[in-house]
């Protein structure tokens, strides 16, 4: 499924996606990211040295599962182009994390790039952990491909 | 309120570290990522998509900071190579020996590609005056790391905020 841009509306609710989180998520997550850092794969450490209640989630793999949440919504066309995230919370082994997006812009740039705003929460249940602010350009036409932009026609 | 010291001062908007990834752009440790999030879109499984869609497979563009992560060990290395040197060189520079990490921008350019050697240099932007958070006292500081590829055409500005601080 392709997201064309006049399908998009600001207000517009992305499908949530729910997962739950064990240690070989977080340790897999970590490690994939080459991230060898103990409070992400070493129990004491974190809770010792760190003084958190386990292991825990780590930033680039968060930035993996922001990108998965975008990209089951508007398909292999969509391309990012920009992410912000500010971490308040970490998201430990045994959470349920939830992701919900709110579309908040739709504009066309002046290259004629379509971008969609959309501001994503990562929640475990009322405790927000992660927000992250998201520019996406997504196609203005079936025949449009933000993929094939290079150069001073593509501005993130 | 401590004043910051000149050997920290004198390091805002220096680029620093740059450097070639350890290794090239390989397409394994995208299907590691992919599978670590279970991200099943097809530029990074499907091998007619991602020639049609991206002229061929390319990474997934938020593992930017995977390709320059040092190895945990390497032949001859006699300690442990850090990534974010400059994170790590505040740290001990101000004796802060905790830190977390609380903001992370990424702005993607052009699409990393299987076989791309990427190059990349710190630069700190800013440091905050001393904080107390419930955490402990220190300092915050911003970072930015530019990412490009073996053509010189940049492919990320990443922009960290982290905070180091005492307990």
């Amino acid at each position: 499924m392709t997201v064309l841009l006049e399908q998009v509306q600001v207000g517009d609710q992305l499908p949530p996606l729910a997962y739950d989180v064990t240690a070989t998520t977080v340790v897999l997550g970590a490690l994939a990211m080459r991230d060898w850092r103990p409070m992400h794969h070493d129990h004491d450490f974190a809770v010792h040295r760190q003084g958190v209640q386990d292991i825990f989630l780590n930033t680039p793999n968060q930035a993996q599962w922001f990108e998965r949440f975008m990209t089951d919504w508007s398909g292999p066309y969509g391309r990012l182009g920009r992410m912000k995230f500010k971490m308040r919370s970490s998201v430990f082994p045994g959470d349920t994390m939830t992701f919900n997006g709110t579309v908040t812009d739709v504009a066309t740039d002046a290259v004629g790039c379509g971008w969609v705003a959309v501001d994503v929460e990562l929640t475990v249940g009322e405790r927000v952990c992660t927000t992250c602010a998201v520019r996406i350009a997504v196609p203005t036409t079936p025949d449009d491909n933000p993929w094939s932009r290079r150069g001073d026609r593509w501005v993130p | 309120m401590k004043t910051l010291p000149e050997s920290v001062l004198s390091l805002i908007d220096v680029p620093q570290y740059e450097e070639e990834g350890e290794f090239p752009v390989e397409r394994g440790y995208l299907w590691t990522v992919a599978s670590s999030v279970e991200n099943g879109n097809p530029l990074y499984w499907d091998e007619e998509a991602a020639a049609e869609i991206t002229g061929g497979p390319i990474a997934p563009p938020t593992m930017i900071s995977a390709w320059f992560r040092p190895h945990w060990w390497a032949p001859g290395r006699k300690e442990q190579k850090l990534p974010l040197q400059v994170h790590f060189d505040l740290k001990r520079l101000l004796d802060l020996p905790e830190a977390i990490m609380s903001e992370n921008t990424l702005i993607f350019h052009e699409p990393v590609r299987i076989g791309d050697r990427l190059t990349t240099v710190q630069i700190l932007r800013s440091i905050s005056e001393e904080k107390t958070l419930k955490l402990g006292t220190g300092h915050f500081w911003d970072i930015d790391v530019e990412y490009t590829n073996q053509k010189g055409e940049l492919c990320c500005r990443e922009s960290i905020t982290g905070f180091g601080y005492n307990r």
